[in-house]
């Protein structure tokens, strides 16, 4: 029973269970693997079905076939615009996770920080962020900067929150047990309550990261000269409704990226979380 | 020193409020000298584990005095080693290193830490061989059984040497084989060390097989109304548990704990 190590990912039980039909023999991780894709191809043409069954006119839902070649058109562009968004989106994201860290190991070390600023923190949280833009176009001018600050106001929150999550809710036998060994309060934070909110702080960044995003697109569709919000804004004016939709698509698909990589950080910085108690970070 | 190493006199101590808080000790009295080991039973919410945040300084009493090694305690002892039902092992830690914890915080050792690290890795080697987990190093809890855990725990709450143990049903939730088990790991481990161990239980088995001495606390607010030597030769056989006479003095403690149960009733 010594070694009742972590089951292997690559056994799966259900694949004999499968049955073979066709003789297509897909196994149960092979199908899993291959269906997001599916997924994806079979909206498409549904899509691109629907339209063209319908004939909808191409100002109103162009079909995926339009909307690539307007792609493939404006890739230039799209791609200078892009680049634009990433990067006002990870610098965002990059000050949130310096302040979301900062907040929360203070907030949740210290039930008076907690209780004091928790309702401030909560009220800001729940003002729409685009009603912000309008002020930050004011201090800082139509540019880069208020999407960068869009993008931290948007995404440092839930860092924060899963921060101080993880640090307030150490055991409070292990605590004990610490403490009788002549323990500060700083040792028990950083022995413990630190690597305990490691997992929370892994898996807030999945969020924090496309809600940054987020930000930034609201921010450019607002007040902006440059990114995919403006481009959209800019070619919605212009009826380039083709142009529009691979804004969106680009968008969807930066913001997937996005998560990927969140996903993979995570998985690689704290697997002890996830092979302790069964696999949370799965979920989402 | 005259008296015992660890002393309650008289210990109230109150959670909460004045007037709205819950009273879980009152008038608790009870001496444990060096080396020497005790259970503590009673029935359940008698305020057994506030009996040791209160000998730990954990929690302050609210009257009366705990004297731990002839000095009154008014803060947490700093070299106590403890141990609780849940293991609490730190998951991102392998087991030496989980054992090793306590030695990056209590001092001497935190200071000689850096100097002396492959001294100290070699004593919780040691003490993980103590109880039957060498060669188990590197594994982390997650690899774990759930009683091979508890020797973690147990190891953890040894490793920096300390004067008092002192353990929060640190078996109950195991099945009773491994429960059996580990009384002769635990029994073994304070033969071989002598630290004065303070037990806390429900299991009467558990208390009169380990212990020299069993006390019985009241319903809340608790104190001791029952105290029993218990003259078994060491080192004890299992096979003792299930002698007449062990029967007997397991018995005789049960009702006691059964009368304390019926008081509150009475008095309401």
């Amino acid at each position: 029973m010594a070694d009742t190590t972590a089951q292997p990912q690559s056994s799966t039980p259900a694949a004999s269970a499968a049955p073979q039909a066709g003789g297509l023999k897909l196994s149960q991780r092979q199908l899993e693997r291959v269906m997001p894709w599916l997924v994806v191809f079979g909206l498409f043409a549904i899509w691109e079905l629907t339209v063209r069954v319908f004939d909808f006119p191409q100002f109103i839902l162009p079909a995926p076939s339009v909307i690539f070649e307007a792609m493939w058109q404006w890739r230039v562009p799209i791609i200078d615009n892009a680049a634009q968004t990433a990067f006002t989106t990870v610098i965002g994201f990059g000050i949130a996770i310096v302040f979301g860290l900062i907040t929360g190991i203070l907030i949740g070390s210290s039930s008076l920080v907690y209780n004091g600023f928790y309702p401030v923190l909560i009220g800001f949280n729940s003002i729409p962020k685009v009603a912000v833009v309008p002020i930050l176009v004011i201090w800082f001018g139509i540019g880069t900067v208020p999407a960068i600050i869009t993008a931290f106001l948007i995404s440092f929150f839930p860092i924060l929150v899963n921060v101080a999550t993880g640090i307030a809710t150490v055991e409070q036998e292990l605590k004990d047990v610490l403490r009788a060994l002549g323990a500060s309060k700083r040792d028990i934070i950083i022995k413990v309550g630190i690597p305990r909110s490691l997992p929370y702080f892994f898996a807030s960044l999945k969020i924090a990261i496309t809600v940054a995003f987020v930000g930034s697109i609201i921010a450019e569709t607002v007040a902006s000269n440059k990114g995919i919000g403006h481009l959209m804004i800019q070619a919605s004016s212009r009826f380039e409704v083709p142009l529009v939709f691979a804004g969106l698509l680009v968008t969807a698909i930066m913001g997937v990226a996005m998560y990927v990589v969140a996903n993979f950080v995570e998985r690689r910085m704290t697997g002890w979380a996830t092979r302790s108690q069964g696999d949370p970070g799965s979920q989402t | 020193m005259s008296g015992g190493f660890v002393e309650l006199e008289d210990v109230s101590l109150r959670y909460g409020g004045e007037e709205t808080g819950t009273l879980a000790l009152s008038g608790a009295n009870l001496k444990v000298d060096k080396g020497e080991f005790i259970a503590v039973v009673g029935p359940s919410g008698c305020g057994k584990s506030t009996l040791m945040k209160a000998m730990s300084g954990l929690w302050p009493v609210t009257s009366g005095g705990v004297r731990v090694a002839g000095h009154y305690v008014d803060g947490p002892l700093s070299m106590v080693g403890m141990a609780f039902q849940a293991a609490t092992l730190l998951p991102w830690r392998s087991t030496l290193d989980n054992v090793m914890l306590p030695l990056e915080i209590a001092q001497p050792y935190r200071s000689q830490l850096s100097s002396r690290k492959e001294e100290f890795r070699e004593k919780a080697r040691g003490l993980l061989k103590l109880v039957g987990l060498e060669g188990f190093d590197d594994k982390f809890p997650w690899q774990l059984s759930g009683g091979m855990q508890q020797r973690v725990s147990l190891c953890r709450a040894l490793i920096h040497e300390p004067e008092l143990l002192m353990l929060d049903e640190p078996f109950a939730a195991l099945d009773m084989f491994t429960r059996e088990e580990l009384w002769g790991v635990l029994q073994n481990v304070w033969m071989t060390k002598k630290p004065t161990v303070i037990l806390v239980t429900h299991d009467l088995r558990e208390a009169v097989y380990l212990a020299d001495k069993v006390y019985v606390m009241s319903a809340r607010p608790g104190r001791m109304i029952h105290e029993r030597d218990i003259e078994f030769a060491r080192p004890r056989e299992l096979d003792i548990t299930f002698r007449p006479d062990f029967g007997a003095i397991a018995q005789d403690l049960r009702d006691h704990i059964y009368t304390a149960r019926a008081e509150p009733a009475k008095a309401a």
